[in-house]
């Protein structure tokens, strides 16, 4: 009995360290229109070792995906990836114009205000995976980043 | 008196000639913009026939008298469509009462999915003056060849998402083509740019 309550224990303990490894900022998700089959979710993810977001599941879509868009001679071309690399200390943005996730074949509409439940599949080098359970704000259709681009050319 | 009539006429319509010549309206001169290209080179979007929600069938001249900001995306593009749309929004509310004259027209690359009342819907919530327009996937095909914009299918397992080119492309208040704005300036930089094209058409 005592053997397996240490295990839990120290199954628990470890549980608890590794989710403090990965904080999750600013999760946002943009609202749809009705019929509007997709969107997109963002946030800022910061590790606390070399890991990787894996996959990203959610109850508001069937599918959801991380993809990469790419912006080169005013064309922006898009991608599905496997992963995202997560460096150790370091937040990585999964934003409109980098990795994102996108939420696919909705389940009904997302109105500005829900809180989307998404949760975050991170391995770490040694693959040993964690999931992040994460409230994403829906923002109207029309929100603008916060950052301005113009200011970064 | 007769003879001073007619001469007036005459430096009556010279003047008005050289006002249209310092406003720069006819086809030929180039404006200089401050962020965007010059696009008054180049002959694109002239013979477009997409229609609007209601099945209208809108073109180029259906616009007259409004100067027209037309790009080209989707409903499911999660960055630059919705950004653009939002930025356009932003540029109309920053140029005052001459963005009255603005018609910012979405046409969509993606015309099995973008279903016309939702694709309205979804321009319409960026701001209600919005036009978006459809066609069939050839007449979608030959519009985006008419810009010389670029698009293509990205498969993503059951689905697809799509890679296309994010010019806004800018028309004077006669239909000609004035200006590309790039995806990567601000609304304050369109803006700017927009009330150039508008301070001589």
């Amino acid at each position: 009995m005592k053997p397996v309550n240490y295990l839990l224990l120290s199954l628990l303990g470890m549980s608890l360290q590794v989710s403090a490894q990965t904080v999750v900022d600013d999760a946002w998700v943009r609202a749809t229109v009705a019929g509007q089959p997709s969107t997109g979710a963002f946030m800022h993810i910061t590790s606390s070792t070399d890991s990787k977001l894996v996959e990203v599941r959610s109850p508001v879509a069937k599918t959801v995906q991380i993809h990469e868009s790419k912006m080169a001679n005013d064309v922006m071309s898009m991608q599905p990836v496997s992963s995202v690399a997560l460096p150790a200390g370091k937040s990585v943005a999964i934003e409109p114009e980098g990795y994102h996730v996108m939420l696919i074949d909705l389940v009904g509409q997302v109105k500005a205000g829900d809180q989307v439940p998404l949760t975050l599949i991170v391995e770490d080098s040694k693959g040993v995976k964690e999931s992040i359970e994460v409230k994403a704000q829906a923002r109207a259709l029309n929100s603008m980043p916060m950052h301005d681009h113009g200011a970064m050319h | 008196m007769n003879e001073l009539l007619t001469r007036r006429r005459v430096v009556t319509g010279l003047g008005l000639l050289s006002l249209g010549l310092i406003a720069g309206c006819d086809s030929g001169s180039g404006l200089s913009y401050k962020y965007g290209k010059d696009l008054s080179n180049e002959i694109l979007g002239r013979k477009f026939k997409l229609r609007d929600a209601d099945g209208t069938e809108m073109m180029l001249g259906s616009f007259r008298g409004m100067m027209p900001m037309i790009f080209f995306g989707f409903t499911q593009c999660p960055a630059v469509c919705p950004t653009a749309l939002a930025r356009a929004a932003q540029a109309k509310k920053m140029m005052g009462p001459d963005g009255d004259r603005l018609q910012v027209v979405f046409i969509t690359l993606d015309p099995e999915r973008d279903k016309p009342a939702m694709l309205d819907a979804y321009v319409k919530a960026f701001d209600p003056s919005f036009i978006a327009l459809s066609g069939t996937l050839e007449e979608t095909a030959a519009t985006a060849k008419e810009f010389k914009v670029f698009y293509e299918k990205i498969p993503t397992g059951d689905s697809y998402t799509m890679s296309h080119t994010a010019t806004s492309f800018v028309f004077d208040s006669r239909g000609v083509l004035r200006l590309g704005l790039s995806p990567s300036l601000s609304a304050k930089q369109c803006t700017e740019d927009l009330l150039t094209v508008m301070s001589v058409c």
